[in-house]
């Protein structure tokens, strides 16, 4: 299945019909949700041709528009994050959930939590802290290897992630405020704690999101490994710094937003290879989009299948993607 | 006067504390040469490449691409002007032939330049010539080894290189793709200049193909100069650890090289095998 199309014109086609999902997907998680009122009446809210002060005007802009949001914000993020670890570790089954560097985050915003910082730059900045360390430490136990070890890779997040739960967990039981609950929740990762006012930090995630677009084609290369990319005219050590930091940054800013959710890097950029080839500068793109409606409907989901209350989406993700992972892990294994 | 594309001064490599693989060695390329690099296993060829293309740095001694030092050619630029043909190719790289030749324009575009009509035309000319066009829609994984080593030989011509650096590309290929690889070489020496660095164990071919050869071992130069001098019986049997008969061919007088079995009186004096030396 060769697509004999210039890359510009798959560009565009990709963009627009993921762009289309995601705003069904976006009209879909504002339409539906445990308030009882009807969907069309929402969506006349959202279009702006109903009452101003209706209750479904209130839902649907004061609730579920920045509950949309953050879910399209952090599926896109997660996503993307997902794909570059894959290109610059070679191995299908990096993702930043897996690899720990999720939960350095964790252990990083928990601490600054616990410490009284402000969400923003304070937690923000101990998050970057916690995931930077561990993604040292993960990238590190494998580094000297030509090529990265898929198995000690693996290996290094489990353990990562076993000592940030273990940290965490320490750090719940010296807790005795009300902030206990809030912590276990965001452990399991909700997007229901996260306020209207804090959205807009999340725009810090766009240049990230440019910054690796420009990268795509370096990336293409790093995938035949450091030394080919090199005589290709890659600046490999520079731009592996350059994404494993952009990556760290963003991914530990909606972390600290969204708390824990796994496996969305894994199985959004998996989907995509298959139906979209292993470009980059087609997977970029389509991660963010795909990778937005992904979380929104899975948002949806965690919203709408329990009849009293929510569950957290990060129990939805994980249900779908550890499944995938273990699948995958068997076909590499073959 | 003759101009040096190439040239190596005092170098010296060695990894983690073990022997070093390469000890003060010279050498100089002149424009349009074709310089091969021969000797036994272990003897640090394909290293010595690796230093000369700028993908490793050496422990001393210095590199000069056209005449300005490696380490201040910023890594775009010099892809522009220099190729490298890897001994290992990828096995897993998940895109098809087609897309890999393209690839090689990437030093050739800025990050967010697409490759428009010419670029295609190259690669397209780039697979005609190393005979991968009907593979064109294939996945690499899917090639057998000498398919991939022709199609990773077009990405490198895409690339339009004046140096051209390959590790042993003949290694698995058939007697026929071999010398249409060879072929191809001494063609684009003859018709763009190219100058050609290529690491071979096929002492034959480097008879018959190179301007000079360098022979190495252990790391040292042996001797540097054209096949006739390079190639006796004499030093080659020394330096393999085997008895080896050099005749010279019906074809123009070059030597030729026959590696003799026991039953014709040849006997093997195995070096001992330096533990833990990477790559030949």
């Amino acid at each position: 299945m060769v697509d004999e199309r210039p890359l510009s014109a798959r560009l565009i086609l990709v963009t627009m019909v993921l762009a289309m999902v995601l705003l069904v997907s976006v009209l879909l998680g504002l339409t539906f949700g445990s308030s009882d009122q009807g969907g069309g009446e929402l969506l006349r809210a959202f279009m702006g041709t109903g009452k101003t002060h209706s209750l479904a005007s209130v839902i649907v802009w004061r609730i579920r528009l920045p509950r949309v949001i953050l879910a399209a914000t952090v599926g896109a993020t997660l996503s993307l994050g997902g794909l570059v670890f894959q290109a610059l570790l070679r191995n299908p089954l990096a993702e930043p959930y897996i690899l720990g560097i999720s939960g350095g985050s964790a252990v990083g915003a928990i601490t600054g939590m616990l410490l009284g910082f402000s969400p923003f730059p304070g937690m923000a900045l101990s998050a970057f802290g916690g995931s930077m360390l561990i993604l040292f430490l993960v990238v590190g136990l494998v580094a000297g290897q030509t090529t990265l070890g898929r198995d000690s890779l693996l290996l290094g997040g489990v353990m990562m992630n076993a000592f940030c739960g273990a940290i965490i967990m320490s750090l719940i039981s010296i807790t005795q405020t009300s902030e206990v609950h809030q912590i276990l929740f965001w452990l399991m990762g909700d997007l229901s704690m996260c306020s209207t006012e804090r959205l807009p930090v999340l725009i810090a995630v766009l240049p990230c999101f440019t910054i690796i677009f420009t990268l795509a084609r370096p990336m293409n290369l790093l995938l035949a490994g450091r030394e080919s990319a090199a005589a290709l005219g890659v600046n490999v050590r520079l731009v592996s710094m350059l994404l494993l930091a952009v990556t760290t940054f963003m991914v530990s800013l909606v972390v600290c937003q969204s708390g824990l959710i796994g496996f969305v890097g894994l199985i959004v950029p998996h989907v995509l290879r298959l139906l979209l080839g292993s470009d980059h500068r087609l997977l970029t793109p389509a991660c963010i989009l795909g990778g937005g409606a992904y979380l929104i409907l899975c948002d949806l989901l965690a919203r709408t299948l329990p009849t009293t209350g929510e569950m957290p989406v990060g129990i939805v993700t994980a249900l779908v993607g550890a499944p995938l992972f273990i699948l995958l892990l068997w076909r590499a294994r073959r | 006067m003759t101009s040096w594309v190439v040239t190596a001064r005092g170098l010296s490599l060695s990894y983690n504390g073990r022997p070093p693989v390469l000890c003060d060695l010279d050498l100089r390329v002149a424009s349009g040469e074709f310089f091969m690099i021969i000797g036994p296993n272990g003897s640090g060829k394909t290293s010595l490449l690796r230093l000369l293309a700028g993908l490793i740095a050496p422990e001393a001694g210095q590199v000069e691409i056209l005449a300005k030092p490696l380490t201040s050619w910023p890594r775009r630029h010099l892809a522009q002007r220099l190729a490298v043909v890897p001994q290992q190719l990828p096995q897993d790289f998940p895109f098809t032939v087609a897309e890999t030749v393209l690839m090689g324009r990437a030093p050739h575009l800025g990050l967010l330049d697409v490759e428009g009509e010419s670029d295609r035309e190259l690669a397209r000319a780039a697979m005609h010539f190393t005979d991968v066009t009907r593979l064109a829609d294939r996945r690499l994984d899917q090639l057998s080894e000498g398919e991939r080593q022709r199609v990773v030989i077009a990405r490198a011509l895409c690339q339009e290189p004046e140096i051209l650096m390959l590790d042993e590309p003949t290694s698995s290929l058939d007697p026929a793709h071999q010398i249409q690889i060879m072929d191809l070489l001494s063609r684009l020496r003859a018709e763009r200049g190219v100058t050609v660095i290529m690491v071979s164990h096929d002492l034959n071919l480097a008879a018959l193909y190179g301007d000079r050869l360098l022979l190495i071992d252990r790391g040292r130069t042996v001797l540097c100069g054209s096949p006739a001098e390079v190639l006796t019986a004499e030093r080659l049997s020394v330096c393999y650890g085997c008895t080896i008969l050099v005749d010279t061919h019906g074809l123009g007088g070059l030597p030729r090289v026959t590696p003799l079995p026991a039953s014709y009186g040849g006997h093997v004096v195995p070096a001992e095998e330096p533990s833990g030396r990477r790559g030949s």
